[in-house]
């Protein structure tokens, strides 16, 4: 009977895995003991090695060194990730394959926020018993706390984005916690008791739960803060805490004793220790990855001489996940440029180019997809369309003319620019100069550093219009996976700035900004994407850029490192928060 | 001699303020000059989208709205007597000698430098006696066996060693001997802490490096050597019956050992202010890791940090070497 029931047990176990598209780490060995593979692409379908097994050491390495691990100074998607094993922002993404790793779930906050006055004011109750790793409980002041040192203070903090600063009521006039030192902070952020926290906003913004995901909106108690130096020592209010901090060099994180599982869902404290090793020889990294000893910390992938062997070799590839990195490469095309003010000279542009040449500039399939829309698949609103579609994506010179005699033109001269320490991004230039000369378009590479690309180059409206350069290479991602997260800051109009510019193309179409507007105020999630796709349309109709790839990144999956799932949340990173070590 | 030294540190003192402004000039001023406004050089430092407030902020803050000459003389003035600085809710004090603090990381510049230095000297001075040993031993034993079979052979593998570069050399020890063959060790530890495992890491590092240098000391060492074994008093200390080895050690590569003492100090100065390459190829977080990033992130005061750094022990090398000159040959003469 007892058999029969572990039986059961064990089969349902089983199916319920299957069903959910994982596979389990413990009992999948091959003859010589290693973990079996779950084969080529599985993250991006499932949780590979499930595990609930404690114990060992999970190691990450990095090439180049985080703008910061304080979550209340940070930018980047793989910190975004990782720090919420200390960090806990009020929302999160769930682990999940795919887009399923873009739903929002709860973190510190007790369920999903809750909108009145028409989206404008957002309540959030926190969980009870949360603590800090030095036993002190977290309270929503803490958490206002956070907003505002991360938000208000950027002449110190200056690495973070600051959008509260943007959306909250009154964000413009406030000064921030290091030169406002009375205890009342912003007015527009109110802590009516211990465990709740409301946001006044200037505006209706149906998708504030996705800028509380950030990790700004985790506690930083105001007594702990220093400033600059809090890096130093972060209060932990996850399952791990900083065990040393070497700055640019290696963190190491240990179990933090006061994160309560009950105050926590979703995290598992697998490791004994978690090592982030930093400026790490890149091909080390590959060897590292591919041997099953650590985790590529930045999600960029294997080097292209690392991805040469894996791909051709059938035991290597089956280690990896190619997905996709939440990004567009694209080519903006400037409409204050003459002459591509006129819509049919952009046509010309669009049809002309041969996508293919472009992507094979950039690595080939395996680093992207050839794109024909705005927003990537991976972005809720996506819609497959292509509206100058030619055969086998590759160009059709005959339309692109047709295009230039409506447009005036014989032939054009103008410049292309592109990051000069991005070798990927010249070459795609340089394809897409052989491309226009083809139909009379004549189009001169001008190179600029990436640290000043925006600051000082293409960012720079009066510089582009200047130097006539009408075709900018460019790449975005989203800053949260959304609609708005991803076209904000490129089509809207009042995005546009005159330095640090990223609306490239300079587009101020007032359908578009109205639909951005109405999008953001449209509770429905359904329609709010509806509305995306139409903004899509109508800026593909407008041939204001130039979609090239769908750009993919290759992860190597250490194999004896468990629940590894790649997440749309993050960029198609590994999902950070429950990795664990299988027994190699 | 006193005096001498006393003159050269004067020299070398002023000549590092000169490097300073020269440096200084270069990442503040000539910017200015060519255009850019201390706005733009503020929002290089600060997230995406700043308010006009950030920027105002920031410019404060790192000193962008003053003029470049006061931003050197406060740059001077931190070295000499240290700064204060704003980190938040209070102000610190950074200590002379103060390199200022970086504008991306707000980290301050010199605690950086000195918790790299030992792993750049390791690797500098552990390369360096290869290089030295090997290179000189291969120049002699080819200078007294000219167009030999060992002297083709060495100068062979020597010109093969200063062609290769260290990406390639670099990369094929770590592969061979760290990820093929585990042998060495991938993590630096300090010589303090493990002696021996200091040393098995960075093996490979050294070995690279001396690969790359010992093949122009073996050349000057072999070209040395065979002008001076041909001099008179070489001739003269045989006929009084010296033996071999004294009169190569002693009279001949004594004196052949000038040039090589000047290329040691000029490499050995230059070494310490960072292998960048090297550093970067074997993942050692030394000064030359810490310059790239800063050149990366277009971080101006860690760069200032280090070219000071390194125009220290280049001044210094040359002051050891010109100390050397007089130890070396008795020729040569202080006065």
């Amino acid at each position: 009977m007892r058999r029969s029931a572990l039986a059961a047990i064990a089969a349902i176990g089983s199916a319920s895995l299957f069903l959910a598209g994982c596979s389990k780490a413990d009992d999948n060995k091959n003859e010589n003991g290693n973990t079996k593979s779950a084969g080529a692409n599985a993250a991006t379908k499932g949780i590979v090695n499930v595990s609930d097994k404690k114990g060992g050491t999970v190691t990450y390495e990095m090439a180049d060194v985080p703008d910061s691990f304080d979550p209340g100074n940070t930018y980047y998607a793989y910190m975004y990730n990782l720090s919420r094993l200390w960090a806990r922002p009020l929302m999160t993404f769930k682990p999940g394959a795919g887009q399923e790793g873009n739903t929002l779930v709860p973190d510190l906050a007790a369920s999903k926020g809750v909108p009145s006055d028409g989206g404008k004011t957002w309540t959030y109750k926190l969980r009870s018993g949360l603590k800090y790793e030095d036993g002190s409980p977290i309270t929503s002041k803490d958490v206002k706390y956070a907003v505002e040192r991360s938000n208000f203070a950027r002449d110190v903090l200056s690495l973070g984005p600051n959008y509260f600063q943007q959306f909250l009521a009154g964000g413009d006039k406030y000064k921030g916690p290091y030169k406002d030192k009375s205890d009342k902070g912003l007015s527009s952020i109110q802590t009516p008791d211990d465990t709740t926290i409301v946001f006044h906003l200037k505006q209706a913004f149906q998708e504030f739960d996705y800028l509380v995901a950030a990790p700004q909106t985790a506690p930083v108690p105001k007594a702990k803060d220093t400033g600059v130096d809090y890096v130093k020592h972060i209060v932990s209010s996850g399952s791990y805490k900083f065990q040393s901090y070497d700055d640019g060099k290696q963190a190491v994180l240990v179990r933090n004793e006061n994160w309560d599982a009950k105050t926590d869902p979703l995290r598992k404290q697998l490791p004994d220790k978690i090592v982030v090793n930093l400026k790490v020889n890149p091909e080390k990294i590959d060897q590292d990855v591919m041997a099953g000893d650590a985790i590529d910390l930045a999600g960029t992938g294997v080097q292209a001489s690392t991805q040469a062997d894996v791909l051709t070799d059938p035991a290597k590839k089956a280690n990896t996940d190619n997905t996709y990195g939440g990004r567009l490469v694209y080519m903006a095309i400037n409409t204050k440029v003459k002459p591509f003010d006129k819509v049919e000279c952009r046509k010309a542009v669009q049809y002309a180019i041969d996508k293919v040449s472009v992507q094979t500039a950039e690595g080939g399939p395996i680093r992207g997809d050839v794109a024909s829309t705005v927003l990537p698949p991976d972005i809720p609103g996506y819609s497959k369309a292509d509206v100058y579609a030619t055969t086998g994506s590759k160009g059709d010179a005959a339309k692109a003319k047709d295009q230039l005699k409506a447009c005036g033109k014989s032939s054009i001269s103008t410049n292309i620019s592109a990051r000069s320490d991005r070798p990927q991004e010249i070459d795609a230039a340089t394809a897409i100069i052989n491309s226009l000369k083809k139909v009379g378009i004549n189009a001169s590479l001008k190179q600029y550093p990436s640290g000043k690309y925006f600051t000082d180059y293409a960012g720079v409206p009066k510089f582009t219009e200047k130097q006539n350069i009408g075709l900018i290479m460019m790449q975005w991602g989203a800053d949260w996976p959304s609609g708005y997260g991803f076209l904000q800051q490129i089509l809207n109009g009042k995005a546009i700035s005159q330095s640090g510019n990223t609306n490239l193309s300079q587009y101020n179409n007032k359908d578009v900004n109205e639909l951005l507007g109405k999008a953001i105020g449209t509770q429905d999630t359904n329609e709010r994407n509806t509305l995306y796709t139409q903004i899509d349309k109508k800026t593909m109709d407008d041939a204001v850029l130039v979609p090239l790839t769908y750009f993919k990144v290759l992860l190597g999956r250490p194999q004896s490192y468990t629940n590894l799932v790649s997440t749309a949340a993050f960029s198609g990173q590994y999902d950070y928060l429950n990795i664990g070590v299988a027994s190699k | 001699m006193i005096s001498y030294i006393l003159r050269r540190t004067v020299a070398a003192v002023i000549l590092l303020l000169v490097v300073s402004a020269v440096t200084f000039a270069i990442f503040f001023l000539l910017p200015r000059l060519a255009g850019q406004t201390a706005d733009q050089l503020a929002q290089q430092y600060i997230g995406k989208s700043p308010s006009k407030a950030d920027i105002a902020a920031v410019k404060h803050n790192l000193g962008l709205d003053q003029p470049v000459y006061v931003q050197y003389w406060h740059f001077i003035k931190g070295i000499v007597a240290g700064a204060d600085y704003n980190i938040g809710p209070t102000t610190v004090h950074c200590d002379a000698p103060c390199f200022g603090y970086s504008f991306k990381t707000h980290e301050a510049v010199w605690p950086q430098l000195t918790s790299r230095l030992p792993v750049t000297i390791s690797l500098a001075v552990g390369a360096a006696v290869l290089w030295v040993l090997s290179g000189v031993a291969i120049g002699v034993v080819s200078a007294l066996k000219p167009r030999s079979f060992f002297d083709r052979a060495f100068m062979g593998v020597a010109l093969a060693g200063v062609s290769l570069p260290m990406f390639f050399t670099g990369n094929l020890a770590l592969l061979l001997f760290t990820y093929q063959w585990p042998i060495f060790g991938t993590t630096y530890v300090p010589f303090t802490e493990n002696p021996s495992q200091w040393a098995n890491t960075l093996f490979p590092a050294w070995c690279s490096l001396a690969l790359l240098y010992s093949a122009i000391y073996a050349r000057l060492t072999r070209s040395g050597m065979l002008e001076t074994m041909n001099e008179d008093f070489i001739r003269t200390a045989r006929a009084k019956g010296l033996r071999e080895r004294n009169v190569v050690v002693r009279h001949g590569l004594r004196a052949a050992l000038t040039p090589i003492i000047t290329v040691f100090g000029m490499d050995i100065g230059l070494l310490l202010g960072g292998a960048l390459i090297t550093e970067y190829v074997f993942s050692l977080h030394g000064i030359g890791e810490y310059a790239v990033k800063a050149i990366t992130d277009n971080d101006l005061p860690p760069i200032l940090g280090v070219t000071l750094l390194a125009a220290f022990f280049v001044v210094i090398a040359n002051l050891l070497v010109d100390v050397l000159y007089a130890a070396a040959d008795p020729r040569v003469r202080l006065s």
